[in-house]
């Protein structure tokens, strides 16, 4: 049988692009707003494993110099993607916080019914105004 | 004083004025003094760099870079001093006129009143004097702003009705049309700057030309082509020495005026000439000629039969810069300063009629010559004026309009001339007859009967009047500018 | 002077730093004193940067003593000294603007935070600003980002203005997808050329040919422009922004009106012209026909929304999306005049949206709301801020002697002299439209007077005035006087046409 080579040797980039779409579709398709920072969380890492598995070089090493070795991985992605997972934990931590505040303000984490709280307010203001 | 100090004297005027007015606006005779005072100034200014002019040199003032490669710059020509002259002169006639009006109308928020009238007339100033697109068109903006406040000066919902119809036809014509217009005409030419024979002459030609035309001519709202006419009428809610300076001189005669700039220094006359897609504006012109004058003879309130013949005779200067021969140009631009006189003395004649009966509508004036045989004797004179006989100056310009129309052949033009002439009779000259020979209707209430108007009011009014028919007698000085610029007179 | 070599690095630092003394201090009057001393420093370090790149060219500066390519460079040329300008002068005139609406919508305790976290953001769009290196860029942007998220809700506190939770949580979740977009587009360029620096980028694609052979490139771009885009709020990647803008606090309104968005905008010329070099890429691609559409687009769909709106913050932060579209359609076309044209108006807008913003939160603090039905009389009432807020109008019509007015221009011109015909009338009557969201405001405020029942208010105090009409002033200055801002305008287009080298 004859596998078209972009399917192992690219092996890493499917991965990466199903967390991705995966991740994505959690965001869009979820009400919950703690399930859409998970699928948030989700993409994020897609990327993540993106740029780690971009340095890696075939029979390459850990780039620790050593006189037995010629040939090493790329660290500078590893290093970039340090500090991306620092700012995805930044960015979840905020996330979560807004939702506990959400839930205090609401009573609730769903969006869908956020927005029939907002449409209902809206009415009413509107009424009010009315009469 | 250096003619270039002149120049920055014409646009600072208005605006130390305006500043003063501010300042002594709770002193009302103070206030007004400074608006008179300052109207004289502006005039004494023109008025000296006249003879400047008349000579043959053209002062120019680089005011300030605007933009890289692009600066607001005023230079004095015959052109300008015609409508420098006309405005500022009749400031003062207005501004006697107003003080009358405002105070025996009791009008509110007297002080921003003057205050915009001073703004308008520095930009007027500018208009007149500016030597470049640019600086033409910014002028141009800024008068319309100016005077919006004016328009809606009763803040009433049908002046805000008003000035939406105003600020938008004004704005959207010249931001839409004649922006468009000038850059093209900057891209295509790389220049600005308003010279002899035209910028765009041998740049351009062909359909281009006829295209660019179109942009300025509905670009330039102010001059109330139809159909973009409707902000004029619409503009008469303003009291009424807004509607007489600025309706009837200062904005609708910037419009005019920029009309005549473009056609002669933007294109060059003899390049419309040779193209066969410029004739349009001819038939437009003449059209908006007779269907206003139409509009007019069916209005029953006064000020709006007016504005329609205001309309109208917009459209003579128009039509005769469009016969594109240097005898009608002259016409033209001898109509700016005629029309003027005339169509501000009909105004003053309505504002003194509603400030003395408080009648505005035509029906209502049977009789009233009687009781106030001044106003009504100026607006006699006025109406000769707009149907162009003589004594008035009325008739020089229809005169030089036929003789444009005769050399090329235009009989269109001649036919459209002798039409309008008597719509417009037929729209003027029953109010006159109303006015004086029919009976007045039975007085009420004898304590509220009235006579004649304040007397700031009737010393302005026929004084305009005796202007409109001085400048037929005495219209050398006018014609001769009027020559300078179509190139029929060279001073050596 | 030895500071003098460093300032570079001290745009960013000064407020950085700034922000966890702050923390430290927790006095809400003291921490107000740092957070303006810090941002008026950071305009004063703009100015001599802007000076110095004026006089002596770009300016590079090294980080640590290790080298580009090695280490991470800062890199000030015209276009961004520019930027730096415009975000300090916002942020040094917002810190004093803001002592009262802070002090009326944001809780006691938290004032301290407000302003560690305004330190933040600003030393993040400082960041993204001066630093050449695209990853540098990325965590810059994410600072500034995460620091946005937390001032638009940090109003809220239980039930009082809980919308504000929603709006910055729906930003959090697209401002996160846009950063993540960025990262990849980062990565992918990595991959193809090995290098972060945005002049190295820049230079191994040329030797790899362009982005017209490499697929890689491609994606990557198209992965930067839809990243950017969201940051920016471009249409239709816009859903973010109306509400942000409208439920944060009045000067965070200010701020990120004026600021955020053109730094996004910043970045997408940087990836556009220095790394891509946009002649190639617009001749072989078809990005630029795709940014032109939706360009025109945002000018038509912001502005006509506007036009609906009743809540006069969210009818600004529409009439902001239009004006990216302005911003865009310059960079789409891509002459020199045009993309003049996008500079400028980047500096203009800042000072326009600005001044509109504060006017609009001078309402809210006064009137406690910023809809339409309340504006009824406060041209009477409100004279100073209503005449401001129509200044700035005018401004935003593009009015002559305005700086509106002359952004059109250079806009115009270019988008003429690249034949684009049609998209010029367009351009010319979208503004128009700008008349009609401007005029109802005014004709609310100036024709109708106050209801009864209603309060009767005043001018804010000085502190708010003066920075409103400082920002007012400047927008019609530079309308009358645009020699200078114009002629770093055409400079910056002709170096970033020139590829930046």
């Amino acid at each position: 049988m004859n596998i078209p080579d972009y399917l192992p040797g690219l092996f890493n980039y499917w991965v990466s692009v199903i967390l991705m779409m995966t991740g994505l579709y959690v965001v869009i398709s979820r009400s919950n707003l703690v399930k859409k920072l998970v699928g948030l969380n989700l993409f994020q890492t897609s990327v993540f494993l993106f740029y780690i598995t971009m340095g890696k070089v075939q029979g390459g090493t850990a780039p620790i110099l050593d006189a037995k070795f010629s040939v090493y991985s790329n660290p500078v992605p590893h290093v970039l993607i340090l500090t991306a997972i620092v700012v995805g934990i930044a960015t979840t931590s905020l996330g979560l916080s807004l939702v506990v505040r959400i839930r205090r303000a609401y009573d609730t984490i769903e969006e869908e019914d956020i927005s029939e709280i907002e449409s209902l307010e809206r009415l009413k203001s509107a009424q009010e105004k009315g009469s | 004083m250096s003619p270039e100090n002149l120049l920055l004297l014409l646009l600072l005027i208005p605006l130390i004025g305006g500043v003063a007015i501010v300042i002594t606006g709770r002193i009302p005779n103070v206030r007004e003094g400074a608006t008179l005072i300052t109207a004289g100034a502006l005039f004494w200014t023109v008025l000296q760099l006249l003879p400047i002019v008349m000579g043959g040199a053209q002062p120019e003032l680089h005011l300030w870079k605007m933009m890289p490669g692009l600066s607001l710059t005023l230079k004095a020509d015959a052109l300008g001093m015609v409508f420098a002259l006309v405005a500022s002169g009749l400031w003062i006639i207005n501004s006697i006129y107003s003080i009358g009006y405002m105070r025996g109308n009791k009008e509110k928020n007297q002080t921003r009143f003057y205050l915009c009238f001073a703004l308008a007339l520095s930009s007027v100033m500018g208009i007149a004097m500016a030597s470049n697109l640019l600086t033409l068109f910014v002028f141009y903006e800024v008068l319309t702003l100016v005077t919006f406040p004016l328009v809606t000066h009763h803040g009433t919902e049908k002046a805000k009705k008003a000035g939406r119809t105003y600020l938008g036809i004004l704005l959207a014509t010249s931001v839409g049309l004649q922006l468009l217009a000038i850059l093209l005409t900057w891209i295509i030419t790389g220049s600005l700057d308003f010279t002899e024979g035209g910028i765009l002459a041998g740049k351009a030609d062909g359909v281009i030309v006829g295209i660019l035309l179109f942009l300025y001519m509905y670009g330039i709202g102010k001059a109330a082509l139809m159909p973009i006419h409707r902000w004029l009428p619409a503009a008469m809610v303003a009291p009424t020495p807004v509607s007489a300076l600025l309706h009837a001189v200062a904005v609708v005669k910037a419009g005019v005026f920029s009309v005549v700039r473009i056609v002669v220094h933007v294109f060059g006359i003899d390049l419309l000439a040779n193209n066969a897609y410029s004739e349009w504006l001819l038939y437009v012109s003449g059209g908006t000629i007779l269907i206003a004058s139409t509009i007019a003879l069916f209005q029953d309130n006064l000020k709006r039969r007016l504005a329609y013949s205001t309309i109208s005779q917009l459209s003579y200067v128009v039509m005769a810069t469009a016969i594109l021969t240097p005898i009608s140009v002259v016409g033209a631009i001898f109509h700016i300063m005629a029309h003027a006189f005339g169509k501000i003395t009909l105004f003053f004649a309505a504002g003194s009629i509603y400030t003395a009966a408080h009648k505005t509508e035509i029906s209502q004036l049977d009789g009233i010559g009687r009781k106030m045989p001044w106003t009504m004797g100026a607006f006699a004179v006025g109406s000769l004026c707009m149907v162009g006989l003589p004594p008035t100056a009325g008739f020089i310009s229809k005169w030089h309009m036929l003789v444009g129309a005769l050399q090329s052949d235009q009989l269109v033009v001649v036919a459209i001339l002798s039409g309008s002439s008597l719509l417009a009779a037929s729209y003027l000259f029953p109010i006159v007859f109303r006015a004086f020979f029919k009976a007045p209707p039975p007085v009420e209430d004898p304590h509220h009967d009235h006579g004649e108007a304040p007397l700031p009011i009737v010393i302005a009014l026929t004084s305009t009047a005796a202007l409109t028919i001085a400048l037929f007698f005495f219209h050398e000085i006018p014609l001769t500018l009027a020559k300078m610029v179509t190139g029929l007179m060279v001073i050596p | 002077m030895i500071a003098a070599n460093h300032y570079p690095i001290l745009q960013v630092i000064v407020p950085l730093m700034a922000a966890p003394l702050c923390v430290i201090v927790r006095n809400n009057i003291i921490v107000r004193y740092v957070a303006t001393l810090a941002s008026w420093i950071a305009l004063f370090i703009a100015t001599q940067l802007m000076m110095r790149v004026m006089d002596d060219g770009p300016i590079r500066y090294v980080l640590g003593g290790w080298a580009a390519p090695l280490g991470i460079e800062y890199r000030i040329d015209l276009l961004n000294a520019f930027l730096l300008i415009i975000i300090t002068i916002i942020g040094a005139l917002v810190s004093i603007y803001g002592r009262f609406p802070v002090e009326k919508e944001i809780p006691e305790s938290r004032v301290y935070l407000y302003y560690t976290v305004y330190l933040l953001a600003l030393s993040g769009l400082l960041g993204m600003t001066v630093t050449g290196d695209m990853f540098n860029q990325f965590v810059y942007l994410e600072v500034a980002a995460l620091s946005s998220y937390t001032l638009i809700a940090i109003g809220s506190s239980y039930r009082i203005n809980r919308k504000a939770l929603v709006a910055s949580f729906r930003y959090l979740v697209l401002g996160t997808i846009g950063g993540t977009f960025f990262v990849i587009g980062i990565g992918l360029i990595y991959m193809a050329t090995g290098a972060l620096n945005l002049l190295d980028m820049a230079a191994r694609i040329q030797e790899l040919g362009g982005v017209a052979d490499s697929r890689t490139l491609q994606v990557a771009l198209a992965f930067l422009i839809v990243g950017l885009g969201l940051k920016m709020a471009l249409f239709p990647l816009h859903l973010w922004q109306p509400e942000a803008y409208t439920q944060s606090p009045s000067s965070v309104s200010v701020f990120l009106a004026a600021t955020a968005t053109k730094v996004a905008v910043y970045l997408m010329m940087r990836v556009l012209f220095t790394v891509f070099g946009s002649v190639d890429l617009f001749a072989t691609t078809m990005f630029d026909e795709a940014l032109l559409i939706l360009a025109v687009m945002a000018m038509f769909v912001g502005s006509l929304s506007a036009i609906w709106q009743v809540n006069l913050k969210r009818l600004l932060a529409y009439s902001s999306i239009a004006q990216i579209g302005y911003i865009i359609l310059g960079v789409s076309i891509g002459n020199k005049m045009a993309l003049a044209g996008s500079i400028v108006h980047m500096f203009n807008h800042a000072l326009i949206k600005g001044a509109l913003f504060m006017a609009v939160g001078a309402v809210f603090y006064r009137v406690g709301s910023s809809t339409l039905d309340d504006m009824r009389g406060l041209g009477k009432q409100m004279p100073l801020t209503m005449a401001a807020f129509t200044t700035a109008g005018l401004s935003l019509i593009g009015v002559p002697l305005t700086a509106g007015f002359i952004s059109k221009w250079y806009l115009v011109t270019g988008v003429l002299q690249s034949g684009h015909w049609l998209v010029a009338i367009l351009i010319l009557f979208s503004s128009l439209l700008a008349i009609f969201y401007i005029w109802k405001i005014i004709e609310v405020a100036y024709f109708q007077s106050a209801p009864a029942d209603a309060q009767p208010v005043s001018d804010p105090p000085l502190s708010m005035l003066l920075p409103m009409w400082g920002l007012t002033l400047l927008a019609v200055y530079f309308g009358i006087d645009a020699e200078t801002t114009g002629l770093i305008s055409q400079m910056a287009a002709e170096y970033l046409l020139g590829g930046g080298q």
